[in-house]
């Protein structure tokens, strides 16, 4: 069994009339790399400031490292935040930045010179102890606030958009460092983001939250193929969704006759009743366009809408008999152009069926 | 070219009003100390340094030169400690309406200055509200003398530049970003540690700047002094004054007017030496 770093239990945050966070339970083992990714305003950065103690919840509980922090004073958590525009403190050099933490942990001065030189060790950027943070751009500044909040051995690392004031090109850059220094270090580290790409990338677990609730919690590839709701469906990645009703039932698939009358074969589990309305999930990269075929695949005819050529690969807009598709697709032969007619397939088991509650059939 | 050119354009009408008003006029006035006075009313263009070497030898000059240092820093010093609580009050409110509390420290200057001076005499009186309402309750049975005394005086200027000190500090302030705060916070201070450790020194820009303003605005004062002080308590503004207004001297209220205005330019230079005036500039503008 694990241990776990961070235990939510009911944890609800209001302000006033609006509810930021609606009573979450979330465990995060220890050492794991968990991102909470969501729109603004689905209560993802307020979890983390409960957590930091900058705000307080409304009712519920946080326990972090077996103890519960709920009345813990913020000043007493011993909880690393690295901030989306790194909060360095402008008046005082890189050193003495990272030695902030560890002066009000009473460490001696011997240690803490040693401990700022590790740590600045850590993130690859050794000698820069007597700059002042305005001296350093802005990926070395991202580093300094990282090693700031890890060199206090924090029970918990929470990281709110870290890269997000960065450049396309370092924010990649970034993305990769900082999952090495976290694996090197083994801190259990709670990351906030609104961009798929980097939770994907990253993450352990994503937890996908929307309206202050939990949409999915799961490893990268779960959320990713196999979204719980409609929510989690169209906010990672690209997908068509397609409503519709099943026909009949039988040997783990179904049959679907979707709403512009079109009959498809889909991968159901048991619960997958005939009569019952359904939306059928698809993500955009699984859809085949203008190729033959493979046995067993579900066929549509469609006309191309419009394309987005991207060079390896093409966005297409398809209209299939009044339901409307989006293919993503690696081009290996031909792109095809506004209003010319293709044939279209897809696997069943690359469909996804929700109820009607828009949740995951299961 | 073309763009220096125009930049030079849209700045001439400011330089021509500086030069106009401000540089020529301390020019003639620099003249004039030169100048030999006749008697009151009089002075000849004979070129002579016996007014400066009046100011040099008199030691009731240096007296009143060294009394108004000294009421300006404690003036200064008290709108510091008294502006900032506000200033810092204001930055971290939550009241919605902030413009207003802002707009609450301009409104005392919509009334005249003079007029806001004069309102301390029936306050401070013999007759004013403070010694009517002690005399009432029967704390006292004669006033407390509290007007025309150096007090008096320096509360004025209080009063006065109070507004100056507290906008001084709060734009300061409000370049701080809160989330310094937080992450101090979460890095182990107190809420007290906090403020020592980030907003305090990232405010003494504002705190310095407005520091120097209220010293200099004060050591230049003369209306206040004149209205609410004794005659012992004048500053070194009534001593110029009362050379040209009343004994006609100009020549030697020339050579004070300059050395006031020298001594303050001097002042302002160290300070902008050793506390970087830029900085200030810098924290102004952030």
């Amino acid at each position: 069994m694990t241990d776990i770093a961070v235990d939510l239990k009911g944890v609800t945050l209001t302000y006033g009339a609006f509810v930021a966070v609606k009573d979450v339970d979330l465990k995060i083992d220890k050492g794991s790399f968990v991102t909470l990714l969501g729109p603004s305003g689905c209560g993802k950065t307020t979890i983390l400031r409960s957590i930091a103690g900058l705000v307080t919840p409304t009712s519920g509980e946080i326990v972090v490292a077996g103890r519960l922090i709920n009345d813990v004073p913020i000043y007493k958590r011993n909880i690393g935040l690295v901030f989306q525009n790194y909060a360095l403190f402008p008046h005082k050099s890189v050193a003495d930045n990272i030695a902030f933490g560890l002066k009000y942990r009473d460490v001696p001065k011997a240690d803490i010179e040693r401990k700022v030189k590790r740590a600045l060790d850590m993130v690859r950027l050794p000698g820069v102890e007597k700059k002042l943070p305005s001296q350093l751009s802005g990926g070395q500044q991202q580093r300094i606030a990282l090693a700031r909040a890890i060199v206090i051995e924090p029970d918990v690392l929470l990281l709110d958009e870290p890269l997000s004031a960065l450049d396309a090109h370092l924010r990649e850059e970034m993305r990769t460092e900082l999952k090495i220094i976290q694996r090197e270090v083994g801190i259990t580290t709670i990351f906030v983001t609104h961009d798929q790409e980097e939770a994907l990338a990253m993450s352990d677990r994503i937890v996908v939250m929307n309206h202050g609730l939990i949409e999915q919690n799961g490893t990268p590839e779960d959320v990713y193929r196999m979204p719980a709701t409609k929510f989690v469906a169209s906010f990672l990645g690209q997908s068509n969704l397609m409503a519709g009703t099943i026909a009949a039932t039988g040997n783990g698939s179904a049959r679907i006759t979707l709403d512009n009358g079109a009959s498809i074969e889909a991968k159901a589990p048991a619960s997958a009743k005939a009569g019952s309305k359904v939306t059928v999930i698809l993500r955009a990269q699984r859809l085949e366009v203008g190729k033959k075929a493979a046995n067993g695949a579900n066929k549509l005819k469609g006309k191309i809408a419009a394309t987005s050529y991207l060079g390896g690969t093409a966005i297409y807009a398809i209209d299939a008999e009044g339901l409307k598709l989006q293919a993503n697709t690696i081009i290996d032969d031909q792109v095809f152009r506004e209003g010319e007619t293709v044939d279209i397939a897809f696997a069943p088991s690359d469909c996804v069926l929700l109820g009607e509650d828009d949740r995951r059939l299961v | 070219m073309q763009q220096t050119r125009f930049a030079w354009y849209l700045l001439a009408p400011a330089i021509i009003l500086l030069a106009v008003l401000l540089v020529l006029p301390i020019a003639i006035m620099a003249i004039y100390t030169f100048y030999e006075f006749v008697t009151a009313g009089v002075e000849k263009a004979n070129y002579t340094l016996a007014n400066w070497q009046e100011f040099f030898t008199d030691s009731y000059y240096h007296l009143f030169l060294w009394k108004t240092a000294r009421v300006a820093a404690i003036t200064a010093l008290a709108c510091a400690v008294m502006g900032y609580i506000p200033a810092y009050f204001i930055w971290m409110t939550s009241f919605r309406h902030k413009w207003l509390l802002l707009l609450l420290l301009i409104v005392p200057f919509w009334i005249s200055f003079t007029i806001r001076t004069f309102s301390w005499i029936h306050i401070l009186g013999e007759q004013g509200a403070i010694n009517v309402t002690l005399k009432t309750l029967g704390i006292i049975d004669s006033p407390i003398q509290m007007l025309y005394t150096e007090g008096a005086v320096i509360m004025g200027m209080i009063h006065f530049l109070l507004p100056y000190m507290i906008l001084n500090v709060y734009v300061s302030l409000e370049g701080i970003d809160r989330d310094l705060l937080s992450a101090a916070r979460t890095l182990g201070c107190t809420s007290a540690q906090a403020f020592r450790e980030v907003t305090l020194p990232l405010s003494l820009p504002g705190l310095c700047a407005g520091l120097l303003l209220c010293f200099v605005l004060a050591a230049g004062s003369y209306v206040t002094p004149q209205i609410l002080g004794g005659n012992r308590d004048a500053l070194f503004g009534n001593l110029v004054y009362d050379t040209i207004m009343e004994q006609l001297n100009w020549p030697m209220g020339s050579t004070l007017s300059i050395v006031l205005f020298v001594l303050l330019g001097i002042v302002s230079a160290i300070y902008s030496r050793y506390m970087g005036l830029s900085t200030i500039f810098k924290g102004l503008s952030r």
